[in-house]
């Protein structure tokens, strides 16, 4: 490993504030060649701020960061990709319509006589990057279609371009499943063999431990601690980042489940899923584990209408659901919290008032007409008893961070006062604290009486919040276990449909 | 750099041999569209196919084409560019007048003139949409009925005839060279020069890249705003021409002079293939869009079949285009979901 003792990039006693909010204050860390440096913290402890820096968009008001000891002056992304920087964004913002040769030398192309582009060289450039990488990825097709993993491919392969020695990546592995991970891991160690210096920002612990050399971890803005990675527990590090121990992994209090609320009989969508039948009781969580892919999302779209179904039936309190119908699953009291909750969960420019409000709407307004007070009154309140954060109730949704953007979809629907409530990976992607609160409110919801389907991939929340766990393996039920038998083990043979090396 | 897991057969290959096709057969599909046409109208008459009705056709489309060359432009960076029709009126009007003021200008002096003028409209477009943010719809919706004010304004009632015009001027106008009028060479070297810009210059494949995903262009670090007014400017320019041949064409110019005809140069563009949301579309797509239309018009007539039918194959025309594009990215995204499902 090569490790000089200049560090490539210092981060020295940098400040942002955003009008009263100071984001981020003093903080410092150096970023070596030739390591991974995993940068922790719950969400708003400012770690987008420092990205967003690095990256280019925002100006510090105060410290410096200094690149090969020499002080980085951007003012915007393109310097900072200029200056060595570039940045892998968890969605990487690329152009659908262009090749993928073009989306890596964007503005850079090679030429030829007359200013004009020499595509062969564009394509045979692109083509030896991704050589270099490892991966194989076709050059002369279109971004668009590629998966999430291919699209930070090609963001990487865009900062090798440019020879960017420090690499920052923003929560790369959020929407990766397990094989992608692996393939960006390999690449990561490549780089950092080359001498590259990367930050890796992740919620997930095991990525942290199997990557990176050394840990910065911040809370609230302020740097806490940078340690090599041995010299660190992640029980030390979840200290660290929350500021107190998080008590009970095992949230789930103990419920007698109630009588039969949510019945799902033969359920069958042609290419996605087949025979899937199950009950859920009143106060129960329901867990549909697996692998991405097998179908736990599509069988929940396809219970509360969103897509259709070929054959089955759903009944809520023993009436049918008809399919493909989501405002009657939501009037028989079913309420659905999507996976992607960007795309799916939220108006993301609309204020976080009117998001709250939306799916109430029509019980908000008098004479068709939605006139502020019932609307904001209905909007504090629900935002408060989840604990949400924001600035003011008119701002735009998107200016929160991913935790409390989750709880303004869960108020959203939790105003609905479901009995069946139906979450699709309700904690992806948010900071371990949130996650907690989470987790207490589903707890807390079953112990209310509400039945509860929950769809996640971290087998930690699975095992902690599930009274009973499906797993599904290529469109199929392939195991139900009960809350005694669960374990990590038994749900990956299930959901692989053999024995796996732990 | 060590070698690492490498993933299954390159992806996507049968994505982009679908669109490739599909992108391909949009243009074929024109050109089928336009020889049937052709054959049809021919059958009925055969003088449609004659020396003097291709010329007149080819005349019919110089100016639509040009038009539509300069709007692809716009609409490839997600915008619309309603004041064509206008800039062409005000630029055939005042090209008019000047040569009539000073008729030694000529052809060359007038075409400066027009490409001024257009410009000049093509700025303000520029100035209202990339730098006072206005959605492009409704700023050259504005700038539609300003532009036309000012022909009026101009005008006053009058109008330019033939007369008042330099022979020689109007001698360009029909003027040919081995029996091709002038006026469809000149948009056909327009439509080369912005063939090879818009596919071969960085900064028409930005123009792509803006229109594709504007704010993965502004993070790229493309200049957008400068990028922009080139776009609506060099629009206008174009449309300022388009007034200049317009004007050599007819020899008479009132100040109604181009009315209407932004519609038929966006129902050119789209039908042409060139996405309306932007990112994608190309100039040779639009102008044959822009020469379907032309044909539409010049054969329906001949095939004694009523104008209002005219209008309304022209909106099918425009359906079928859209239809066409929702349908392919449909099955895009569906063989990808698939692909990715079955891969994990």
């Amino acid at each position: 490993m090569v490790r000089s003792d200049q560090p490539v990039l210092a981060v020295e006693g940098v400040g942002k504030s955003f009008g009263a909010v100071k984001a981020v204050e003093d903080v410092s860390f150096p970023l070596y060649g030739g390591e991974v440096h995993a940068l922790v913290g719950e969400n708003g402890a400012g770690k987008s701020t420092i990205v967003k820096m690095l990256a280019g968009v925002h100006r510090p008001d105060s410290g410096r960061i200094l690149v090969d000891g020499q002080p980085l002056e951007v003012d915007q992304p393109r310097d900072a990709l200029a200056a060595g920087i570039a940045v892998i964004y968890q969605e990487p913002t690329l152009f659908p319509d262009l090749s993928v040769a073009e989306n890596i030398f964007l503005g850079r192309q090679p030429l030829r006589w007359a200013r004009r582009i020499n595509t062969r060289a564009l394509h045979a450039q692109a083509a030896e990057l991704f050589t270099r990488l490892g991966v194989r990825i076709d050059v002369e097709r279109p971004a668009s279609g590629l998966s999430i993993a291919d699209q930070q491919l090609v963001e990487i392969a865009k900062a090798l371009s440019a020879e960017a020695r420090v690499i920052v990546m923003d929560e790369p592995t959020a929407a990766l499943s397990g094989h992608e991970v692996e393939r960006l891991f390999a690449v990561a160690r490549s780089l950092r063999a080359d001498g590259a210096a990367l930050l890796f920002i992740s919620h997930r612990f095991g990525e942290i431990t199997a990557l990176c050399q050394r840990v910065t971890v911040m809370r609230d803005g302020r740097h806490v601690s940078t340690d090599p990675i041995e010299d660190l527990t992640v029980e030390e590090m979840v200290r660290r980042m929350v500021g107190r121990d998080l008590g009970d992994l095992r949230p789930k209090q103990d419920v007698t489940p109630g009588k039969v609320v949510l019945s799902v009989r033969g359920l069958t969508r042609a290419g996605a899923f087949a025979g899937v039948s199950f009950d859920v009781r009143a106060g129960e969580i329901v867990a549909l584990a697996g692998l991405v892919g097998a179908g736990r999302s599509e069988v929940v779209r396809a219970v509360f209408g969103i897509d259709g179904r070929d054959s089955g039936e759903v009944t809520v309190n023993g009436r049918a659901v008809p399919a493909h119908k989501p405002r009657a699953a939501m009037a028989a009291g079913v309420a659905l919290v999507p996976e992607d909750r960007r795309q799916q969960g939220l108006v993301m420019d609309l204020s976080i008032q009117r998001n709250t409000t939306l799916v109430r709407r029509g019980s908000l307004s008098r004479f068709g007409l939605l006139l502020g007070g019932a609307e904001r009154r209905f909007a504090q309140d629900w935002t408060a008893r989840l604990q949400t954060k924001y600035g003011s109730l008119d701002n735009p949704v998107n200016t929160l961070s991913g935790g409390n953007q989750q709880k303004v979809v869960l108020a959203k629907w939790l105003s609905t006062e479901p009995t069946v409530l139906i979450v699709d990976e309700p904690t992806r992607g948010i900071d371990i604290g949130t996650k907690a609160e989470v987790h207490r409110l589903l707890s807390n919801l079953a112990a209310d009486g509400v039945a509860i389907v929950m769809v996640s991939s971290e087998l930690p929340e699975v095992i902690g919040m599930a009274d009973r766990v499906l797993v599904m393996r290529e469109g199929r039920v392939a195991a139900e276990l009960t809350r005694a038998e669960v374990d990590e083990r038994s749900i990956m043979r299930a959901a692989t449909g053999g024995d796996v090396a732990a | 750099m060590s070698a690492v897991d490498t993933a299954p057969a390159p992806e996507g290959v049968q994505d982009r041999d679908l669109l490739g096709t599909v992108l391909r057969f949009r243009a074929v599909g024109i050109v089928l569209a336009l020889l049937v046409l052709v054959a049809v109208t021919t059958a009925v008459n055969p003088r449609f196919l004659g020396a003097q009705g291709v010329r007149d056709l080819l005349l019919g489309a110089s100016v639509t084409v040009l038009l539509a060359v300069g709007l692809t432009l716009v609409v490839i960076t997600r915008g619309i560019d309603l004041s064509v029709g206008s800039t062409l009126g005000l630029s055939a009007f005042v090209t008019g007048s000047v040569l009539e003021a000073a008729p030694a200008l000529g052809v060359p002096g007038g075409m400066v003139v027009g490409l001024l003028v257009g410009a000049a409209c093509g700025g303000v477009n520029a100035l209202v949409i990339a730098v006072g943010g206005v959605p492009p719809l409704v700023a050259t919706l504005g700038t539609l009925y300003v532009f036309r004010g000012i022909v009026y304004f101009v005008a006053g009632g009058s109008r330019i005839s033939a007369s008042d015009l330099p022979s020689g001027f109007l001698a360009f106008g029909t003027a040919r060279l081995l029996g091709v009028p002038i006026l469809f060479l000149v948009a056909l070297v327009v439509l080369a020069v912005a063939a090879v810009h818009l596919g071969q210059n960085r900064s028409g494949r930005d123009l792509y890249a803006i229109g594709s995903n504007p704010e993965a262009a502004r993070l790229a670090g493309v200049a957008t705003t400068r990028r922009l007014v080139g776009a609506y400017v060099a629009c206008g320019a174009l449309a300022g021409l388009g007034g200049v041949l317009y004007a050599a064409r007819f020899g008479t110019v009132d100040a109604s002079a181009g009315s209407g005809l932004e519609l038929q140069v966006v129902a050119a563009v789209v039908v042409g293939g060139v996405a309306i949301f932007g990112g994608s579309g190309s100039v040779v797509g639009a102008a044959l869009g822009a020469l379907l239309l032309t044909v539409i018009g010049y054969s329906l007539p001949v095939l004694g079949i009523d104008q209002f039918w005219s209008q309304a194959i022209v909106g099918a025309l425009i359906l079928a285009a859209i239809g066409l594009d929702r349908v392919v990215s449909l099955r895009a995204a569906s063989s990808s979901r698939a692909k990715a499902s079955h891969v994990r």
